[in-house]
């Protein structure tokens, strides 16, 4: 069916409606709402049966999950130390950071891991509650109870002791699995162009400074474009950037075109002769159609200098729950995201929706924000957040 | 993949409906269910027990399985307690007898301060009251020129003087007082709940203005964090009331249970869309319903009651129940509908709307390109589509700027759809046009199943 006649249908289905069936309610509105309408009797559809639940959803009693909270000091002391003697070994300069601001999430799982080292033997209880630590790191149910088998393979045969062990290797092991190529890309010759793209209040713009930041380091020319005409001001906030950090503006009319900015940006740096183009697009929400056939305009701006377009990176707030997913597959459809950066990690937001966006879209997460600062973006590395998880 | 916290309920219930008995393993895989619906709508785990637990404990001693219609009751409980634990009233604003009214906006970094702040202001300002609004967010760069053009935009003064947030908020309650406002919102720079120093920042804020509301801002999309951030900000700045924005997209809002449960604070506001109106007084009762399927209706009949002129819209659902529904009426009262917003928006309002319709990608512009495709008609063909042979459609194609597929496409469907309302709303005939439910029941559901009458097949999806 063409989408004129989907419009239609739909916009007489409404219409009926609301001609129809609001009056009806409206009329029966003075009455006290006391209880909520019934829904409305449907024949039954040939629609499935949304599938059944897992097993292992089992209903988590209460009192285990507050342990682990009240434990965590102690225990995540104890982690600390262990971090420690291990970075000597690794000798990485930037992991360091990520692993040392990670702190957070890796005391809720020490926590857990500290209960189930003094609990000697693993009961059902112990399942239920590494699901449930899981589950608080926003890892998804599906995803948790995919961890939980597998760890459950591997600690065949195993005692309590190994579980740290095995945690983080079943979930290095599936980030490393997921991820892919965790770099980012540069074209061979005239201008790279990165497009930044996410849903509103993520941190596109302070991440867009922090990427040209990093590029600066690199000693390579940028210039930033800011495509952000809609949010009041997302110029100027960008422009403030581009003044500390020395890098090319292009902007538009606030309200204008962001089409005519990326052009604008593109020409410029073949002009100038610069290295990399970021952009920054405006925050927009994945259900809004209008909007992202905006965003795909632009990419397809960038594309008419082919090889120009590098990167389509979408940036995630790590305090994001589930709609994360739905964030990715819906930019992921529209502009064929090429990595994500996870943001505001700096919190005690654990981030565990990256796990399942990695299995779910093979799309690798390619830097983590760590704070507000120029320099608070860091490399995204498999192990050493794993590690930094359980240990 | 997952499926809306409306649809999962959707799919449990209708396993309950129609029959007779709810048995005590009824009720534990309802109370499975919703444990799982509530997990992927980011409710918090805790969150989650305990609401499971007053459900179940509820399920048990209500006689549901006596009850006529158990699935109605078990629907009856869970949403008078989603109701209950989304904060049973609406949350007002406490209005300072001695003017000015402190309002301090708290949050973290991208929940939407700025902007509901403005939003809020618009609010008020509607109301009659006089807004200033003071940018205390230093920190963000830009984020008072942010400020100042939402400003200009509501028409509310915008201040910000001081070396220090502390010194800008003191100073811009002063100011207020000088130009007699009696509201002062005080945007703050977001910050992490964790932030000893930022959060040490907020409380002295607190202090020097003495808010009489302090409202968190939370972002609908929010995961399990929620509990954090809200516990962290009541402590810290004594909450009185939540913010929820950016609810108009797709995620599912488990972070409004969470907050209201873990804080007992009311949620307030609820931003809803980009543009500066699109901001409302929450309403649990309204929000509960929607979560459950059962569609916003009273936001619904609000928006409708605006739009439509009563004898108007009667006399064409009067038309269009016999049929006599011409191109001309769908014009007029189309014009009048996107004036309630978003088509896809309105559908989310509708109670018992299939998943299918309820996904389905409405592209606004199609609306526009109909509008165009009608206006190229002339009366009497709107009146009387048969008339329009191989060289009209050539003409409405040309005079609206689309393709003649186009200008079939609406010709033919709008027939079929016209026929099948007509059907459906005729009480008692036999086949697919059986007798409506209501209220709310408009069942669209007939109409989206595959070989509907007239048969334009299923709906895609998407």
């Amino acid at each position: 069916m063409s989408t004129t006649a989907l419009v239609v249908l739909v916009a007489i289905f409404v219409l009926a409606a609301l001609l129809i069936v609001v009056p009806r309610l409206a009329r029966g509105r003075g009455a006290p709402e006391a209880p909520p309408q019934p829904p409305p009797v449907r024949a039954p559809e040939p629609v499935p049966e949304p599938t059944e639940p897992a097993p292992a959803a089992e209903v988590v009693e209460a009192v285990v999950g507050e342990v682990v909270v009240e434990e965590t000091t102690e225990e995540s002391a104890q982690a600390e130390v262990g971090v420690e003697t291990e970075i000597e070994v690794d000798e990485a300069v930037e992991p360091v950071r990520l692993r040392d601001r990670l702190g957070r999430t890796r005391s809720t799982f020490a926590g857990l891991l500290g209960t189930l080292r003094r609990s000697g033997g693993l009961t059902d209880d112990d399942w239920d509650e590494l699901e449930e630590t899981l589950l608080l790191a926003d890892v998804g149910l599906a995803t948790t109870q995919a961890v939980v088998e597998g760890v459950r393979a591997r600690a065949k045969g195993a005692d309590a002791a190994d579980l740290p062990g095995l945690l983080r290797d079943e979930i290095a092991a599936r980030l490393t699995a997921t991820g892919g190529d965790r770099s980012l890309h540069h074209a061979a010759e005239g201008p790279t162009v990165w497009l930044m793209v996410g849903v509103n209040g993520v941190g596109k713009t302070t991440t867009t400074a922090k990427l040209a930041k990093r590029e600066r380091d690199a000693d390579r020319t940028v210039l930033l474009a800011a495509a952000d005409t809609f949010r009041a001001a997302a110029a100027d906030q960008l422009g403030m950037w581009a003044g500390r950090l020395g890098c090319d503006l292009v902007r538009g009319q606030d309200g204008g075109d962001p089409g005519a900015v990326v052009f604008d940006a593109m020409d410029a740096a073949a002009a100038r002769d610069l290295d990399v183009v970021i952009v920054d697009t405006a925050g927009r929400l994945h259900t809004k159609v209008n909007l992202m056939n905006e965003l795909e305009k632009l990419k397809r701006i960038v594309e008419r200098r082919p090889g120009a377009l590098q990167e389509v990176l979408l940036v995630l707030d790590a305090a994001t729950g589930q709609n994360g997913l739905t964030q990715a597959r819906e930019f992921a459809e529209s502009v064929d995201i090429t990595g994500v950066v996870l943001t505001k990690l700096d919190g005690t937001a654990k981030g565990g929706v990256v796990l399942a966006i990695e299995a779910e879209f093979g799309v690798p997460v390619k830097l983590v924000g760590l704070g507000e600062g120029a320099d608070d973006l860091v490399p995204f590395d498999p192990d050493e957040f794993a590690a930094a998880l359980v240990e | 993949m997952f499926d809306s916290l409306s649809d999962r309920f959707d799919g449990i219930f209708k396993r309950l409906r129609g029959r007779g008995v709810l048995t005590e393993s009824d009720i534990d895989d309802v109370a499975r269910e919703i444990r799982l619906a509530l997990l992927e709508a980011d409710v918090n785990v805790r969150v989650v027990k305990s609401f499971i637990g007053r459900v179940k404990e509820r399920a048990h001693g209500a006689d549901v399985a006596k009850s006529l219609t158990p699935g109605q009751q078990v629907i009856k409980i869970v949403h008078e307690e989603l109701v209950a634990t989304l904060g049973g009233t609406t949350g007002k604003l406490t209005m300072n007898p001695k003017p000015p009214t402190v309002v301090l906006m708290a949050g973290l970094q991208g929940s939407g301060k700025t902007t509901a702040s403005a939003k809020l202001a618009r609010l008020l300002e509607r109301d009659g009251k006089r807004v200033l609004l003071v940018g205390a967010d230093l920190q963000r760069p830009a984020a008072v020129e942010q400020l100042r053009v939402l400003g200009e935009r509501v028409g509310v003064p915008v201040f910000s003087v001081g070396a220090d947030p502390v010194e800008v908020a003191r100073n811009g309650v002063a100011e207020a007082e000088r130009l007699g406002r009696n509201v002062v919102i005080v945007d703050t720079a977001g910050r992490l709940q964790i932030d000893a120093d930022l959060m040490d920042e907020l409380a002295r804020v607190r202090d020097a203005v003495q808010p009489d509301d302090s409202l968190l801002v939370v972002d609908a999309m929010t995961g399990q964090e929620a509990v954090n951030v809200a516990e962290a900000f009541a402590e810290t700045v004594d909450l009185t009331g939540i913010v929820l924005t950016k609810l108009d997209g797709d995620a599912r809002g488990g972070a409004a249970l969470s907050v209201k449960e873990v804080t007992g604070r009311p949620i307030m506001f609820a931003g809803v869309g980009e543009k500066l109106e699109d901001f409302e007084a929450f309403h649990p009762d309204r929000m509960a319903s929607r979560i459950l399927g059962m569609g916003d209706v009273l936001t619904l009949i609000e928006k409708a009651e605006q739009a439509f002129d009563a004898e108007d819209a009667q006399a064409a659902a009067d038309r269009l129940r016999k049929g006599e529904f011409t191109l001309e009426d769908f014009l007029d009262q189309m014009r009048k509908m996107r004036k309630m917003g978003p088509l896809q928006g309105l559908i989310s309002m509708l109670p018992g709307v299939p998943k299918e319709l309820r996904d389905a990608q409405i592209d606004e512009g199609e609306l526009t390109r109909i509008e165009a495709i009608i206006c190229s008609m002339t009366g009497e063909e709107r009146r009387n589509p048969t008339i329009i042979d191989g060289s009209r459609r050539v003409r409405i194609a040309k005079g609206s700027g689309t393709s003649t597929q186009q200008v079939n496409a609406l010709l033919k469907q709008f027939k079929q759809v016209s026929q099948m309302i007509k059907q459906m709303t005729r009480p008692g005939k036999k086949g697919k046009g059986r007798r409506m439910g209501l209220p709310p029941g408009m069942d669209l559901s007939a109409l989206t199943g595959p070989g509907g009458p007239g048969g334009p097949g299923g709906f895609p999806t998407g």
